[in-house]
């Protein structure tokens, strides 16, 4: 009984820690302006990008969503040091020095994020532990059934038989 | 051993609901400022009222607050009336016009007051990049070297200025002296 507990507690711990790997992708982007770039292959870069920063203003859409003014202004941004051949990691860091580490739907592992990178795991390790405890523990219950189950004497033995042949004639 | 076990998801429930209560007194909008303790961006903007490029150099050396306003925000208004209170009471702020237009910027300041000491046109939205605005209002208090000490997205009135602002001003002033 504790154990299954156990294992509804760490099962609904599991599903209500935020998890880190949710990137805010859509298939759908609401904004369809067109943008020209000199490369294509910037344009992959583009759209990678916008997808996995976050709005600032319009919380939980990320910048390829949302079309609040902040959010141009940081799309205009990133094509501007695309086309200057800035790399992905560089723009990151241009951006987050002004609007924090929020906008990182993907955020770095550092000091105050491994918890919610490790969380995940933990839960898992977590719940393999309780369940591998509770199979053990019933396994050891049944060979210990097996070995103190009181023996039964030839008399009750006959009885025994006599009641379970009367219910298979029954069926 | 059994027993104690029992309680494990008591505590579990205690730990996550003290967690959750918190989280609902948060305001989610206000986000972590990426530049309390840097330094003020450098910038060489148009002044709304003079013939003249303004610069860091325009307010250095003294406690400033930089109110990030435009004519076509709507909380700006609710929040003229404290801005013109507080520079009534001393209070040096200067105004960061943000994505607006002069003309009605000068018609707003005219018939709300101005307690801007001067004003910063950032028709573009650069500089409020550089500071990491998401919107306005903002404002920043800014001590005399120039460092960004404290930032409040949305509207500072009487009680945001007593909770947040009052104390850092008057010991970055003491600083100063």
């Amino acid at each position: 009984m504790i154990q299954r507990l156990l294992v509804v507690c760490a099962l609904s711990l599991a599903c209500t820690v935020p998890s880190a790997n949710f990137d805010g992708r859509s298939a759908l982007w609401a904004s369809d302006e067109i943008v020209q770039f000199s490369d294509p292959l910037l344009r992959e870069r583009y759209y990678q990008l916008i997808q996995e920063l976050r709005c600032p203003k319009c919380q939980n859409q990320n910048l390829a969503d949302s079309n609040a003014p902040i959010s141009t202004d940081m799309k205009a941004q990133i094509y501007l040091m695309l086309e200057d051949d800035k790399s992905d990691r560089q723009i990151k860091d241009h951006l987050v020095s002004r609007y924090s580490e929020f906008i990182l739907y993907k955020p770095e592992v550092n000091q105050s994020t491994w918890f919610l990178w490790l969380a995940p795991v933990f839960f898992v390790l977590l719940g393999v532990l309780v369940v591998y405890r509770q199979y053990r523990s019933v396994r050891g219950a049944d060979k210990l059934s097996a070995q103190t189950a009181p023996q039964l004497t030839v008399e009750q033995q006959q009885r025994l038989s006599a009641l379970l042949d009367r219910d298979e004639d029954k069926s | 051993m059994n027993r104690l076990a029992l309680f494990v998801p008591l505590v579990l429930f205690v730990v996550l609901g003290i967690f959750l209560f918190k989280g609902l007194d948060r305001d989610p909008t206000e986000l972590p400022s990426a530049l309390v303790g840097e330094a003020f961006p450098q910038f060489s903007m148009p002044s709304l009222y003079q013939q003249r490029l303004l610069s860091k150099d325009d307010f250095a050396g003294q406690v400033v607050l930089v109110n990030v306003w435009a004519t076509w925000c709507f909380a700006c208004r609710i929040e003229h009336p404290m801005l013109n209170q507080l520079a009534q009471q001393g209070v040096k702020i200067i105004g960061l016009n943000y994505k607006d237009q002069n003309q009605q910027a000068q018609q707003w300041l005219q018939k709300h007051g101005n307690p801007y000491l001067f004003n910063i046109v950032d028709a573009q939205g650069t500089l409020g990049f550089d500071l990491g605005v998401t919107g306005a209002p903002e404002t920043y208090l800014v001590d005399a070297q120039g460092i960004i000490r404290h930032r409040r997205v949305g509207v500072v009135d009487q009680g945001i200025w007593d909770r947040e602002f009052k104390h850092r001003y008057q010991q970055l002033l003491g600083e100063g002296e």
